[in-house]
């Protein structure tokens, strides 16, 4: 045993789990700690959505010549906990007219989805719940689920404007489902492999994929962070929520705790399309140039929440200045320039990497 | 079964959604019941009234000092030039000739108003289209000017320093350095507002060729103000009848025709240089002189019927009063441009995305109140 | 052009006009309500008039006679009339709707519906655009009485 495994947090997790296999049968102690796991994941997912609702505030108040949350706590880092707070304690009003089960489904399609997405990040060498071979797919997959919960939500309120912004998400998803998929398959071509920690592992000696596809990667790059804002239904694509034509969208019915179940969940995608972009692109929690590999007390973790809120700070930063598309447009952005872009790009990967030409 | 058989056999189902009273895009109580197939609006019927205070049955029964005090209620963005429109109709009745100081000094001040209108408007047409920064850009600035207003009258949005016959009292000792600071810090801030919101490939198609109104609709729905003049309609109220100060500046009308959203926009635009260009002209020389002229305390106008037409922020506001030689006015009408405006709304958004529907009432540039007065 | 020169050639698109220029910056036409449409028409159309610009549009109760008045200018001659017309039937006044001219009449004929209960001929759609369907009487008009919420001194 090195000295880097010995002080990583991830040595206390090892003593927990051998003691609670010490303590109970096998099949009773693997579902134990896979409980531990998810609520642990829970709890932490919960407060990074909670501090990533922060940020945007503040980052909000810097484009707009304002301060931000100042009051609750120091530099207003309490803020959002007392905004939980106050909607867990909120009573929860709907219509009569609404379809109790699907209303009171949806909210949690949205979270659930989000919240299982987080289970394949590798957020450093030891820190990954589930290190599937089809890490790619399964986030794929898991991620379009989220739209079901809107198209639910919008359905039941008995709402037009919730339903016209349920079809709208419901008609934007579908699209840009296809440029998510097409960049990461993209990048799959470069690195052969599906599964997350390999396709990191491949950025160690090689350089983070972005370089190592140079001119095709970087096409992906920018299809993916366009087609990943679309994703997560933020400005300028925010149409299903455009407060401005439908109130508040799909979750105009939603009140208290249900609605910032929806809230919670926009800002985790948000982090998920980030993190598959730090993957994919940036090399994970390799650091830069590997100039922390040596020095073992550093945690990997750090270079890929860097990195993470790198790329969050981008979406933010598109939000806070750019006008909102109108829904045509949006859908002749993605058949018409995105999607051919795209596919002319898997062939110029192609190309590519038959002739050698990687870096 | 065919494909035109299959066509034959869909049919979508038009249905009506309430945009307003209480709705993010309408600015105030505005009420718009529209018929939608699918996001496309068939037709748009605006249900008004939510905020009708009936001020022209409330003229009839006031003195005509009084009614000054009301007409800063319909276009709040445009407190000053209303109330100065009821004043130069009642100066016109009176046949008061009003002193060059006086001229002057409400002449910087509805342009400092029609800024401080335009700037509000330039945010909130941001925050429309979803571009919510723009909003408190245009609030920073805008505070300078209420600031002014503050200083110079006790109020910052419903002014009340016109008073019949001249101002109320005269200006402050620190307006004229403010008015400098305020254009000087202003000039360059225009170009910043250019870079975030104008020059933006998506507020561009999003604006561009949406919601034309030709310039025959135009004249023929009495449009007016920058709305009109971005269709090529000539009605500057300022230019054709020219009143207060405004014939001994120079300032050009500015004229668009291609009509559409972006055109109104850009004529917003270039009207608020317009307007510190007439400012920088008469800021150094505010003539010496009365700032009131001596009326009687009891005004009562002649028999007969006036009627004064004044460029508001918005357009053209027209104060039509019928006097039978009493204290109170017979009949007082306030041609509002917000109402004219209005009326044109549904005839340009027949057949568009609802989001071409917020982007043209942006550029309407509505005020309930002065819709409903 | 001056008002002597419309006075002249308005006088003979109808018959019966009343023309005043006494208390009023424009020449005022009085025209009876059986050739409002007609002679609005020709306003519009001439070639020496092209009213086009219909810029105020005035609801009006003189007792015990109801009217409108138009204020009319032309953008490209830039001549301006005012145009009245009086309708004496206090129960049910209905005059022409001139809003196929002046599209802008829509709005302010549904603004002189609601306020003083004029009707007019051929509107698309009559309505109460500020008041509720079902509010009784008139509020603009002299004899409106609402003794709960107008302070008449």
């Amino acid at each position: 045993m090195n000295f880097t495994q010995m002080i990583i947090p991830l040595n206390i997790t090892k003593t927990i789990s051998d003691w609670i296999y010490s303590i109970m049968p096998e099949t009773a102690a693997s579902y134990t700690i896979m409980v531990i796991i998810a609520v642990a994941y829970l709890a932490l997912f919960a407060v990074a959505g909670l501090y990533l609702v922060l940020l945007e505030r503040k980052v909000a108040a810097w484009f707009q010549l304002r301060i931000g949350p100042n009051r609750v706590g120091p530099w207003g880092l309490l803020q959002t906990m007392a905004d939980a707070l106050k909607l867990v304690s909120k009573e929860l009003t709907s219509t009569i007219k609404i379809d109790k089960f699907l209303y009171n489904l949806a909210p949690y399609f949205v979270i659930v989805s989000a919240l299982m997405a987080m289970a394949v990040f590798p957020f450093s060498e030891q820190f990954q719940a589930f290190d599937i071979n089809i890490g790619v797919f399964f986030l794929i997959a898991i991620s379009s689920i989220g739209v079901i919960g809107i198209l639910l939500a919008g359905w039941s309120s008995n709402n037009k404007y919730a339903l016209i912004g349920a079809m709208r998400s419901g008609l934007q998803t579908i699209s840009y489902e296809l440029s998510v998929g097409l960049s990461i398959l993209t990048m799959v071509l470069l690195t052969g492999t599906l599964q997350l920690s390999e396709i990191i592992e491949a950025q160690r000696t090689g350089g983070w994929l972005i370089l190592q596809g140079h001119v095709p990667s970087i096409i992906a790059f920018m299809i993916f962070m366009v087609a990943g804002t679309a994703e997560t239904n933020r400005a300028p694509f925010d149409l299903v929520e455009a407060e401005s034509e439908l109130g508040a969208g799909f979750h105009t019915e939603y009140s208290g705790m249900k609605f910032a179940y929806f809230f919670l969940a926009e800002f985790i995608n948000m982090f998920i399309i980030s993190s598959i972009a730090v993957v994919l692109f940036f090399g994970g929690w390799l650091s830069p140039f590997g100039i922390t590999e040596n020095i073992a007390w550093f945690p990997q973790v750090f270079w890929f929440l860097i990195k993470v809120l790198g790329l969050i700070f981008l979406m933010m930063w598109f939000r806070w200045t750019f006008p909102r598309l109108r829904v045509d447009q949006l859908l002749t952005l993605e058949w018409k320039y995105l999607l051919p872009l795209n596919l002319m790009n898997i062939v110029l990967m192609a190309i590519v990497i038959w002739l050698n030409w990687t870096i | 079964m065919t494909d035109q058989q299959a066509q034959n056999k869909i049919k979508t189902e038009e249905y009506f959604i309430n945009m307003g009273p209480q709705h993010p895009a309408a600015h105030g109580v505005l009420r718009l019941i529209l018929t939608i197939d699918g996001e496309i609006i068939k037709n748009v019927e605006p249900d008004l009234g939510y905020i009708h205070r009936s001020i022209e049955k409330m003229c009839e029964r006031d003195s005509y000092q009084q009614i000054v005090h009301l007409t800063d209620r319909m276009d709040y963005l445009s407190s000053h030039i209303n109330n100065e429109a009821v004043c130069l109709t009642v100066e016109k009745g009176l046949e008061i000739e009003v002193s060059d100081r006086v001229k002057v000094i409400r002449t910087i001040i509805d342009e400092l108003t029609r800024i401080a209108s335009h700037c509000l408007w330039w945010g909130v047409m941001g925050m429309d289209l979803g571009a919510l920064t723009s909003y408190f850009y245009a609030f920073r600035d805008r505070e300078m000017i209420n600031d002014i207003f503050e200083e110079t009258c006790g109020a910052r949005l419903t002014m009340n320093y016109n008073v019949p016959g001249g101002l109320m009292f005269d200006i402050h000792p620190n307006f004229v350095k403010r008015t400098k600071d305020f254009i000087t810090h202003f000039k360059t801030k225009i170009p910043e507002y250019d870079r975030l919101l104008t020059g933006n490939v998506i507020f561009q198609k999003r604006t561009k060729g949406v919601g034309i109104l030709t310039k025959e609709d135009a004249i023929s729905f009495g449009v007016s103000g920058p709305t009109a003049r971005a269709s090529g309609f000539s009605s500057d109220v300022r230019k054709h009848h020219p009143y207060s100060a405004y014939d001994r500046v120079n300032f050009k009308e500015i004229l668009f025709t291609e009509g559409d959203t972006f055109a109104r926009y850009q004529v917003r635009m270039m009207e608020l240089w317009e307007s510190i260009s007439i400012i920088e002209q008469l800021i150094d020389n505010i003539p010496e002189g009365e700032t009131k002229a001596a009326t009687k305390a009891v005004i009562k106008l002649p028999k007969g019927e006036f009627y004064q037409r004044v460029e508001t922020a918005r357009g053209e506001l027209g104060v039509y009063i019928n006097s039978t030689g009493n204290k109170n006015p017979y009949r007082v009408k306030f041609r509002s441009p917000g109402f004219s405006n209005l009326s044109v709304l549904n005839h340009i958004s027949k057949d568009v995305l609802i989001g071409d529907l917020v982007a043209t009432m942006a550029s309407f540039d509505f005020v309930i109140p002065d819709i409903d007065r | 052009m001056t008002n002597e020169d419309l006075q002249n050639i308005i006088t003979g698109l109808g018959t019966d006009l009343e023309f005043t220029t006494e208390a009023s910056e424009f020449l005022n036409v009085i025209v009876p309500k059986e050739q409002l449409h007609s002679i609005c028409s020709q306003l519009k159309s001439h070639p020496e008039l092209k009213f086009d610009y219909a810029f105020c549009i005035t609801g009006m109760d003189w007792v015990p006679a109801l009217g409108v008045i138009y204020h009319l200018n032309s953008t490209e001659l830039k001549h301006e009339i005012v145009v009245k017309v009086m309708v004496e039937d206090r129960e049910n006044p209905t005059l022409d709707s001139v809003h196929d001219i002046w599209q802008t009449a829509d709005f302010h004929e549904l603004e002189i519906f609601d306020f003083f209960g004029i009707k007019f001929n051929n509107h698309p759609k009559l309505r109460r655009i500020f008041l509720t369907p079902e509010w009784e009487g008139f509020p603009l008009r002299k004899d409106y009485v609402d003794e709960a919420n107008m302070i008449i001194k």
